[in-house]
């Protein structure tokens, strides 16, 4: 069971948490202007690497936040945990 | 009866304090102390067990948890354990144990005609045999599943209890050995929170049965000091009886620590065992090494132990296992059980395979005067169900025909060197690597947090053990900018060591396979043989070899034999050890009972039960009760002598005649506000909820991304910035998590927030023509005309003074109000309702009577009607979806696949006899059945029998159903037969919907 930090509550158990998949796949502003594969790639393509993952997670047995998390999927180490906010910017 | 083979003195044991056993059915005695494994050879009982496949006669052969043969049941009745190891079991006064895989008892054992057979039964006898004729499977299967496995399943329930806790600490230390101890009084020292686990009752290790001494102490001395000073810490916590079974991820232990096993049954109190689950800073892993035997023929002879077992039987235990001893050994370390031997009376010869050995304790043999033979192997040993003898001949690698002598001997102690204990390291994530100096896996580069150390590390001496053990504990609880401390030094004489020659396997070529059986793994008879024959048939990597021959398998999982196993492999193929590589460590290191998995989660403690305030009124009115999700919900309410049927028609007819009451409570409800709920509540459901007025309810459905209907429910606007929404009863959690993550991860803007109310209201559905009526009765200050009140509206008033909100909804096509009412008031509330009903025969109804309710209206339930892969087209609800706004899974919905044909969809089934009513998720095909593969059509979703109608009806997904109406579909029944049904609306009864609108 993985020890993950919960950027608002601190190290929890991994039972505390549910998975929420990769980070960072916003939904599309207009949907109905994308093409069945465009829209096809937001619903199911999703990068599974071997390595770093930036993933989000729920704290769903704590303060039920959503925050982003970045994973070694090699060894399951975490490298960080932010709050989405945080994370949003980041990527903007 | 006499303890033949007890030494006078030596040993921990107590005698003083003598015990009283049971093995196979006859009376023995043994101190405390003792395991019931070291008892049963003081009194002079090796044969204990016969063999897995072949039912050869087999004795016990080490002294810990990597023991193979001596597996028993132990004790009857409830408390009987099947398949632990002799070794393991720590004798108690009044214990009772018996063989296992023996009937009527290993002297008898009918299989053992079985071990004549041995060489028609190979490695992949069984895979290559029982394949034909197919349709002889059943009675092969039958057979072999009453010859195979070991211990009885126990048929009584467990009276014990199980406990399980957490703890966390900075270092944890496995096993108290030299090296852990050291470790652990190191890391104590620092101040820091230190667990130490051991699986023995009392720490110590290998220092049980070693001569050396400490710091000028001996063993025990230095071990009394240790445990002394770790007991003063106080906040070092010292497990002992505690098996560390798996290395989880971020250096999570998992511990079994057996609470009562050692007492007799009945001065047993609390819980038998505790499950830790320890999240631990630094592990330190002092795990120590298993000895490994060597393969000869016939090495399975009771009689033939582990070098180091005979050692810990004769200086832990005090117990001689034989008189006339030999030792075959390719290392130094056995030399001490020979002189272990030479000093408590036992005639003791020495087969090395070496040449020469410089070592310290050679030279000591050589001084007492015992007989060594050098550079000599044991070919095979001699005996029936007791060795008698051994066969010598010259370790001579040019001729394989070299001249045999044969010595006779009651004991053969053998020692093919050691394997460092590597699982907890392997399962931690690391890769053993072979070191060709040790001849052994060693632990590699540390992969989580994690220190191994002593033997466990390959550490095999003392000294270094100690030295090791303190630089771990000094280093898992160094802080940077900390100072180097002085560490204790621990001062023992070192010993020269001579040098380890590996020897697996004494037969060279066809010897191989031929001659007797020269077995790797005891447990699962595998021998030599089988893994060259698993070579010649093409199995080279050692996971196929190990799945072929079942090496590794079984209570001990190749804890013995493995590395001997791959060390045969390799030299089968041609190849290093290195090359071939192990098979993968997994936990569970040692078995681990079912009790202190489960723990206390048993029974009702399984799972959460979550009752509605109504629940004791159920209970006294004698509910059947159904769970939906946790919820315990009221099925129907048979009067005296009543079935099933019986009672949901008489429901479902007083619901139709009169008025019924339901208990809704378990209903999902969540608080919607903000200034922008209603454009949230837009982007989730499919339907538009800006104009809905307050005052009004509307039903809503929700998708997900993919257009697939998730949920859905009657929603309330209370206040223009103000919702309450209702879910379904099992999508509760799953909807508020759901509306929760859109407004975090996508919806930040949006100014909303949610709360669960499932908890806080009852709800109660007054359903029925007199449905008004009743409520007229209690509710006084609301209007309940048809116009005033009208149908998917609400109004808020007070029944007997409390405030309640009615809504004027129905899931039963009938005049029906839902009753919401604080959860705290709800019985009284409920009360009052059945009272106020008495003149008209208000019947309580439950969700067996709700669902043929609503499935004659053809009103879906979320979960039962739909499965995931349902659009709201298919169920016919397009009205459903707005046009003019997005929503989640509105873009899948124009999808080829969404939007194409031969999409299922919802219709009504009628049985054509009118009588039948069709299962329940039964397969649709065509009309007619044909013979062979037919196509599926669809499935049938709900069916029930309606009373109102006097017939079965059914709601089923069909292939183009909607444009198939009136055909007659063919549903497979689950006996075989087939049944016929025309396809039909869903609706059955009140088409036109008069009947929810009656004044």
């Amino acid at each position: 069971m993985l020890v993950i930090r919960c950027p608002w509550c601190g190290e929890r158990a991994e039972s505390e948490f549910n998975y929420g998949g990769e980070a960072g796949i916003a939904r599309p502003a207009h949907p109905e202007q994308l093409s069945d594969e465009q829209w096809g790639d937001y619903l199911f393509m999703r990068k599974n690497p071997l390595g770093l993952h930036r993933e989000q997670w729920v704290h769903t047995h704590g303060c039920r936040r959503w925050f982003v998390a970045q994973r070694d999927t090699r060894n399951y180490t975490f490298t960080s945990t932010e709050p989405l906010a945080a994370a949003n910017k980041e990527q903007a | 009866m006499s303890q033949t083979h007890r030494l006078p003195q030596g040993g921990q044991i107590d005698r003083s304090a003598p015990l009283h056993f049971e093995f196979n059915g006859r009376q023995y005695q043994g101190y405390a102390g003792d395991t019931l494994a070291s008892a049963l050879i003081a009194n002079g009982i090796h044969f204990v067990a016969r063999s897995f496949k072949y039912h050869r006669p087999r004795g016990i052969m080490t002294a810990g948890v990597e023991e193979p043969n001596a597996i028993v049941q132990l004790e009857t009745g409830g408390y009987t354990v099947p398949n632990v190891r002799a070794t393991e079991i720590e004798l108690y006064d009044g214990l009772c144990a018996s063989s296992v895989n023996a009937k009527p008892d290993i002297e008898h054992d009918r299989l053992a005609f079985m071990q004549r057979l041995a060489r028609f039964i190979p490695a992949g006898f069984y895979y290559k045999t029982f394949m034909w004729p197919r349709r002889w499977w059943g009675k092969y299967e039958e057979y072999i599943r009453d010859t195979a496995g070991l211990g009885t399943v126990p048929e009584q329930p467990d009276p014990d209890r199980y406990e399980k806790t957490y703890a966390h600490c900075d270092v944890l230390v496995i096993g108290a050995g030299p090296a852990g101890l050291a470790a652990a009084h190191r890391a104590g020292q620092s101040g820091v929170r230190v667990i130490l686990v051991d699986d023995q009752p009392t720490p110590g290790g290998s220092l049980h049965h070693c001569t050396a001494t400490i710091n000028g102490m001996n063993g025990a001395q230095w071990v009394a000091q240790m445990t002394q000073q770790l007991n003063a810490m106080p906040q070092v916590r010292v497990l002992l009886r505690t098996s560390a079974f798996g290395y989880q991820d971020h250096n999570l232990v998992t511990a079994c620590q057996r609470l009562t096993d050692h007492l007799p049954l009945a001065q047993r109190r609390g819980p038998r065992e505790r499950l830790w689950k320890i999240r631990a800073g630094h592990v330190i892993l002092a795990t120590g090494a298993h000895e490994r035997p060597i393969a000869f023929g016939n090495n399975d002879l009771p009689g033939i132990l582990l070098a180091s077992a005979v050692s810990t039987y004769i200086c832990r235990f005090g117990a001689l296992p034989g008189r006339r001893a030999v030792v075959f050994t390719n290392n130094d370390s056995a030399y001490q059980t020979a002189l272990d031997l030479h000093q408590h009376g036992a005639h003791v010869t020495i087969i090395d395979s070496r040449a020469a050995s410089d070592g310290e304790l050679p030279k000591q043999a050589t001084d007492r005067g015992i007989s060594i033979r050098r550079q000599t192997l044991v070919s095979r040993a001699n005996g029936k169900r007791h060795i008698t003898g051994v066969i010598l001949r010259k370790n001579d690698s040019d001729t394989a025909q070299a001249a045999e002598t044969e010595l006779d001997c009651d004991l053969l102690a053998v020692s093919g060197g050691w394997n460092p204990v590597v699982h907890l390291y392997a399962q931690s994530g690391g890769k053993p690597r072979w070191c060709e100096i040790r001849a052994c896996f060693v632990p590699g580069d540390a992969v989580q947090p994690q220190t191994s150390i002593g033997a466990a590390n390959g550490a095999f001496d003392l000294r270094s053990a100690l030295c090791e053990g303190t630089h771990a504990g000094q280093n898992a609880t160094r802080r940077s900018g900390d100072e180097q401390a002085s560490l204790p030094a621990w001062d023992t004489p070192t010993a020269c060591t001579g040098r380890l020659e590996p020897l697996w396997l004494t037969a060279k070529g066809t010897d191989i396979t031929r001659g007797p059986k020269q077995f790797i793994d005891f447990q699962n008879d595998v021998s030599a043989a089988d893994i060259h024959l698993a070579v010649r048939e093409g199995y080279h990597s050692v996971e196929h070899v190990k799945r072929y021959t079942a090496m590794g398998f079984g209570t001990d999982q190749g804890k013995l034999g493995n590395i001997n196993g791959m060390a045969v492999l390799a030299q089968a193929l041609h190849q290093t050890i290195a090359e071939t590589g192990t098979t993968t460590f997994r936990p569970n290191y040692t078995p681990v009972t079912f009790g202190a998995i489960a723990g206390r989660e048993l029974g009702d403690y399984f799972d959460p039960i979550r009752k509605t305030c109504l629940h004791e009124w159920h209970v006294a009115h004698e509910a059947v009760f159904e769970d939906v999700g946790n919820w315990k919900r009221a099925r129907y309410y048979p009067l005296r002598g009543e079935q099933m049927d019986a009672a949901v028609a008489r429901e479902c007819l007083a619901v139709r005649q009169r008025v019924g009451l339901l208990d809704y409570s378990t209903l999902g409800k969540i608080d919607v506000r903000g200034p922008d709920a209603a454009t949230f509540l837009n982007r989730i459901y499919t339907n538009a909820w800006t104009r809905l007025e307050p005052g009004r309810c509307r039903y809503g459905l929700m998708l997900d991304e993919n257009g697939m209907i998730l949920d859905d429910g009657v929603n309330l606007r209370l206040a223009e910035q103000h919702f309450l929404v209702s879910t379904t009863t099992s999508g509760a959690a799953k909807v508020l998590s759901w509306m929760e993550r859109w407004l975090q991860t996508e919806w930040p803007d949006l100014k909303v927030y949610l709360t669960s109310l499932t908890d806080q209201y009852a709800t109660a559905t007054i359903a029925g023509p007199c449905a008004r009526k009743v409520l007229q009765k209690v509710c006084h200050d609301i209007d309940l005309a048809n116009d005033a009140f009208p149908f998917m509206s609400f109004r808020e008033g007070s029944i007997d003074g409390v405030k309640v909100r009615i809504l004027r909804v129905s899931f039963s096509g009938e005049l029906s109000y839902e009753v919401y009412m604080p959860a705290n008031y709800g019985r009284h509330i409920w009360e009052t309702l059945m009272e106020a009903g008495k003149e008209y025969g208000i019947t309580p109804y439950g969700t067996e009577a709700m669902h043929v309710l609503r499935a004659i209206k053809g009103f879906i339930i979320v979960g039962q009607d739909t499965d995931g892969s349902v659009t709201p087209m298919d169920l016919g609800m397009g009205g459903m979806l707005a046009k003019s706004k997005d929503f989640l899974g509105k873009r899948s919905l124009s999808r080829s696949d969404t939007a194409g044909p031969n999409r299922k969809q919802f219709v009504g089934l009628i049985s054509l006899d009118n009588t039948t009513v069709l299962p329940e998720g039964a397969a649709i095909l065509n009309e007619p059945a044909k013979p062979g593969i037919a196509p599926l059509q669809g499935n049938v979703t709900s069916s029930y029998f309606s009373p109102a109608l006097q017939q079965p009806i059914a709601l089923a997904m069909i292939r183009n159903g909607l444009s198939r109406m009136d055909q007659t579909m063919t549903i497979a029944l689950p006996d075989g037969g087939f049944a016929q049904a025309r396809i039909c609306s869903p609706v059955f009864y009140d088409v036109q919907g008069a009947r929810q609108h009656v004044e």
